[in-house]
């Protein structure tokens, strides 16, 4: 036995992940942290058929924009482009700016609030990696809505309660 | 529910609860610390475990595992005998919990029955991805679960989704895998939710295995249906309804304690109302709950306490107020009893009817008092989708609820509550927004982020099929 005796040790049905937080979709359709980066998809705004694959990795900081085709994103000078930047921001009003500060390990104070300012805190280098592997975690996401519903009753959700009311 | 009924309730813990509880205790701090090496403290956990279940026919099985993974050699299939026989420790605490509840409120209960006559055996796909995780999960340890391990449950997950008849597993890989990516490193969290986890650990254990189940005996039935109870349960990838209902039998039987359960799969980004728009293929079932009606059902099959839902089985019937059900039937409905598997202390969920209460503030949370007795309510389980808030439940004269049982204590999940706002009396229901929000300031607070599943089902379109 340990001897940390918290009420949460014993309980079955307790929330550990607080649920994402209501947001828009239609500029950023894909937030997540995950593999050790925050990463996503954000819709271009010009071509409605393009989507971008952003990510930043958890420690290194090391950050790559590519269309979903491997093809470098024309924003990226040195510096972040917009789709980072619209990445982060939805990522904090997703999940909420501690949770990503502290999954992408950055060193930031309480003045951090917005995308903006967590990704002024980044220490911050291009490093080209792989779209796909982000974008077939998003057609994955996707196909979740494709898959039929059921009338067989599942009792393990019985662990999982709805919760939030009022929020 | 009268202030007797929970003096009943809480006249002490059943026998030996106390006992089984500490038992699994001590496993679920071994499944912490992984059981790739097992330590003193952990070989007296697992033995204790094995001595538990001496008494069973699981005995001599488990003896022998307990033996093999304490000496170093842990087999899969050891460790789905260890996951059952923590699985036959909480289905005897949710039998004695029950019972107590039961002999309390007077309700009497159908045991369950095994199907009489055995049809063909479903051959079902052998989730062998999914047991092999599930080792590698305990042989690592909450403790040492890292982005490798979790990488590694996608493919057992895609699988069991795809396929027919895995889908409980699947919905459970679901939940537990992105509760543990979430707590990634697990190694530097203050506390590990460990009975969760290892809740989780044994049902999947135990629903990855090949073999089939013996199934319980289906009734048809038709009657009428009246709704008493909207729960609702959610993790990041499914959303599942469950309705609490008395069930009036047209051939004049006494009435029935029954639920039907609708489910539909998911993202995380969908949340708070919008999650009635998944279910959109039940409309009757949606508008009976908006509504408040009753619903008529013709033939339906019904495995033991659960109702299977059929949308073309059923029409909408005459309005029916949940609180006057529960007054009036649901005293004398009989209910039924799980099927042994499912068994835990954590699925109970029994509707209660409380009135007349009081309600205190306290540092633990909202408590409702009756006749000197207090029982907690579980306001972490309101939904987002529905309109009971906590400052409903606060300020409410009468409850409609489930009776649950957590970390040692009973508490009620609200689900409707008669409260007084603005000096008007209101009833309100989690089912209330089935068909919309009726609320005009919410509505309008959900309308800022759009229509969430239009935007991904657009982007679904258009990307999938490439």
């Amino acid at each position: 036995m340990t001897d940390v005796d918290g009420a949460a040790q014993r309980r079955s049905a307790v929330r550990v992940v607080p649920p994402a937080r209501p947001r828009k979709l239609a500029k950023v359709p894909f937030v997540e942290l995950a593999d050790g980066r925050l990463q996503g998809v954000v819709s271009s705004g010009s071509d409605i058929e393009r989507v971008y694959v952003s990510s930043v990795t958890s420690g290194t900081h090391a950050y790559h924009c590519s269309t979903n085709n491997n093809r470098p994103c024309g924003g990226l000078r040195g510096t972040p482009c917009k789709h980072l930047h619209a990445l982060a921001d939805e990522a904090v009003l997703q999940y909420g700016v501690d949770r990503v500060v502290r999954y992408l390990r950055v060193e930031a104070d309480d003045e951090v609030q917005t995308g903006a300012q967590l990704m002024s805190r980044l220490d911050a280098r291009h490093e080209p990696t792989s779209a796909a592997v982000v974008f077939s975690r998003f057609l994955r996401h996707l196909a979740y809505l494709e898959l039929p519903g059921g009338t067989t009753p599942t009792p393990e959700l019985h662990w999982f309660p709805a919760t939030g009311a009022g929020r | 529910m009268l202030g007797t009924h929970l003096t009943a309730l809480h006249d002490g813990d059943p026998a030996g609860l106390a006992d089984a509880l500490d038992v699994a205790a001590g496993f679920d701090d071994a499944l912490t610390r992984g059981l790739a090496r097992v330590g003193e403290t952990d070989a007296a956990a697992l033995a204790a475990l094995a001595g538990a279940v001496a008494a069973t026919p699981l005995a001599d099985r488990v003896a022998e595992a307990v033996g093999k993974v304490t000496a170093g050699s842990v087999a899969e299939e050891h460790l789905a005998v260890l996951a059952g026989a923590r699985t036959a420790l909480f289905g005897a605490a949710h039998d004695a919990l029950l019972a107590r509840l039961d002999a309390a409120l007077g309700r009497e209960r159908r045991p369950w029955t095994p199907a009489t006559a055995t049809g063909p055996t479903e051959v079902t796909a052998d989730p062998a991805g999914a047991r092999a995780w599930l080792h590698e999960l305990a042989v690592t340890g909450w403790r040492g679960v890292d982005h490798e391990l979790l990488a590694a449950a996608d493919a057992p997950i895609e699988s069991a989704l795809a396929t027919l008849g895995t889908r409980r597993l699947a919905v459970l890989l679901d939940g537990l895998a992105a509760e543990l990516r979430a707590c990634v490193p697990v190694a530097t969290m203050p506390q590990v939710p460990s009975r969760r986890w290892a809740d989780l650990w044994s049902r999947g254990m135990l629903l990855a295995q090949a073999g089939p189940v013996t199934p319980g005996a289906v009734e048809p039935v038709s009657g009428r249906l009246l709704p008493l109870a909207v729960d609702v349960h959610e993790h990041d990838t499914a959303v599942q309804v469950q309705l609490h209902a008395v069930l009036e039998p047209t051939d004049g039987s006494p009435a029935r304690l029954v639920r039907t359960a609708v489910s539909a799969a998911k993202v995380d980004t969908i949340s708070g109302p919008a999650l009635w728009q998944l279910l959109h293929a039940h409309p009757v079932l949606l508008t009976a709950l908006a509504e408040r009606r009753a619903v008529t059902v013709d033939d339906l099959p019904l495995h033991g306490a659960d109702l299977l839902w059929h949308d073309d089985a059923v029409r909408p019937g005459e309005p029916a107020d949940p609180f006057a059900t529960a007054r009036v039937l649901l005293p004398a409905a009989v209910a039924s009893a799980a099927p042994p598997l499912d068994r835990h202390p954590a699925v109970l969920a029994e509707p209660v009817l409380l009135e007349g209460y009081t309600v205190h503030d306290t540092d633990g949370g909202l408590e409702l008092e009756l006749d000197g007795q207090r029982i907690a309510v579980a306001v972490d389980r309101l939904p987002s989708c529905g309109p009971v808030t906590p400052e409903l439940v606060a300020g409410s004269s009468a409850c409609l609820g489930l009776a649950r049982w957590d970390a040692g204590r009973w508490l009620v999940q609200p689900v409707a509550v008669r409260s007084t706002v603005k000096r008007k009396v209101v009833e309100v229901h989690n089912g209330d927004w089935a068909c919309g929000v009726t609320d005009p300031k919410v509505a309008k607070a959900e309308a800022r982020s759009g229509d969430v599943v239009a935007v991904l089902r657009e982007r679904a379109g258009r990307l999938l099929r490439r």
